[in-house]
């Protein structure tokens, strides 16, 4: 019987028939569907991707006229961490002019806005000569990361281990306390970097600590947009699923925790942002069809409750792309054709 | 995007979906998303009605190297005259009826 070579959720090389292949993909959109009662994808949409998953070509891309715009979360860092000794400003132009880059993005290496608040004077003179020189959108980006503000690096206590002791009710006062300083944090970076003549900001891995991190972020969102109101915001998040981890924090009437992609998206849009970008974890232990089957389940019903653009997270890990630091071109082929075709996306 | 190796993750997804950025119209079109929230459809429209060429056009890097010469908004290889950065964006501003954020400040400070 014919095999068809795919790959896991890690990028290890596997085998399937066809019948092995058609079975996962059916698991995995039904896996997403079950999870935020959402469609399942169409026979049709499965049929496509069947296709290219029996297509022996090593690299498969969008159709003519169906291409879409990238933006990323920190050019600067992906340079640096090649091992490529380069200034900031010259990986922007790496990104701008070998890259086919259609917005920019800087970033500080300890990429989150609690660590840049004191190094933003430094930042500033960066951007400032970068916006000089590059032409595409110019964006600011880090991580809202409330992790960062409990103890023993925070000044919050830490409400996980509050939580293991019982103390339910100052674990989630503890969250709120966290809120107000990363809100804080959030604001200054974003409005100097603003001041200074940035074309927008981006809030990467947003919600990474759960429900109270998706309400500092929007709350962020909410203040730059109506100060700037012709400020670009970009809110990338961690997950499919807001983990409840304070359990209670509502945003606009709205409880945040279980939230998922397709009621993400409005309330960011509410809030403010310009483009939300959906991220879906790849589950390492099953194949890439039902990873990739999955995670467009769960993106196409986000894209088509959304009026903003979509940029879907398509990076290691996330978005049908294996967790593999050098992700094999095949597998990310596949998956970045299948987000912009199927979701109907307007970037990546 | 995300996180991998610039050939694995950032190449690769440009020549697999990406618009081109200055080799054609995607930073143009990416400008309206950010800052106006337009989704694709109509920014890819709203650009080439502005630039007067066809939807096929912006993603085309043959037809826009000529478009961006033209109209003095930026292009790839180092050409003597050719708009390198902030007087591109100048261009490019009036050109989509955009506000951008930079030429707004460096117009500030020279006036």
């Amino acid at each position: 019987m014919e095999k068809i070579q795919t790959r896991m959720g890690d990028g290890i090389r596997c085998e399937m028939t066809g019948a092995e292949l058609r079975e996962d993909l059916e698991k995995g959109t039904t896996d997403a569907a079950d999870r935020a009662k959402i469609p399942v994808l169409t026979k049709d949409e499965l049929q496509y991707l069947y296709e290219i998953h029996k297509c022996t070509d090593r690299v498969v891309g969008v159709e003519k006229g169906k291409e879409v715009c990238l933006t990323y979360d920190s050019c600067t860092t992906k340079i640096k961490r090649a091992h490529v000794s380069l200034s900031k400003i010259q990986s922007l132009q790496i990104f701008e002019r070998a890259l086919g880059a259609d917005t920019l993005e800087l970033a500080h290496i300890d990429y989150s806005y609690k660590p840049v608040k004191p190094i933003v004077v430094f930042e500033k003179p960066i951007m400032e000569q970068a916006l000089l020189i590059t032409i595409p959108a110019l964006l600011y980006g880090a991580m809202p990361n409330l992790g960062l503000y409990s103890q023993p690096v925070g000044p919050c206590p830490n409400p996980l281990d509050l939580f293991a002791q019982g103390k339910i009710a100052e674990g989630r006062a503890s969250f709120e306390e966290a809120i107000d300083y990363a809100v804080k944090d959030m604001v200054y970076v974003g409005s100097e970097m603003y001041e200074t003549g940035a074309d927008g900001i981006n809030f990467d891995t947003t919600a990474a600590a759960g429900d109270a991190e998706f309400l500092a972020a929007l709350q962020a969102v909410e203040i730059l947009k109506k100060k700037y109101p012709e400020m670009g915001i970009e809110m990338g998040m961690a997950s499919e699923f807001i983990m409840g981890l304070h359990g209670e924090v509502e945003y606009d009437g709205v409880r945040l925790a279980g939230l998922y992609p397709h009621d993400q998206i409005k309330l960011a849009q509410k809030a403010g942002a310009t483009i939300f970008g959906p991220a879906i974890n790849v589950v390492p232990s099953k194949s890439l069809p039902f990873n990739l089957a999955r995670a467009l389940t769960y993106t196409k019903a986000c894209s088509e409750a959304s009026d903003i653009p979509v940029h879907a997270n398509l990076g290691m890990g996330v978005g049908g792309v294996p967790m593999a630091i050098s992700p094999p071109v095949d597998a990310l082929a596949r998956a970045s054709k299948a987000h912009v075709e199927i979701c109907r996306l307007d970037g990546l | 995007m995300g996180v991998g190796d610039p050939y694995g993750m950032h190449a690769a997804h440009a020549i697999v979906s990406g618009m081109g950025g200055l080799r054609t119209a995607g930073d143009l079109v990416a400008r309206l998303q950010l800052n106006r929230a337009m989704r694709i459809e109509d920014a890819k429209k709203y650009v080439a009605g502005r630039l007067g060429v066809s939807v096929e056009d912006i993603a085309d890097p043959v037809a826009m190297r000529e478009v961006r010469e033209d109209m003095d908004l930026g292009a790839l290889n180092e050409c003597p005259g050719v708009a390198k950065g902030i007087d591109a964006k100048f261009r490019i501003a009036k050109l989509l009826n955009l506000e951008i954020n930079c030429v707004n400040k460096f117009k500030q400070k020279i006036s």
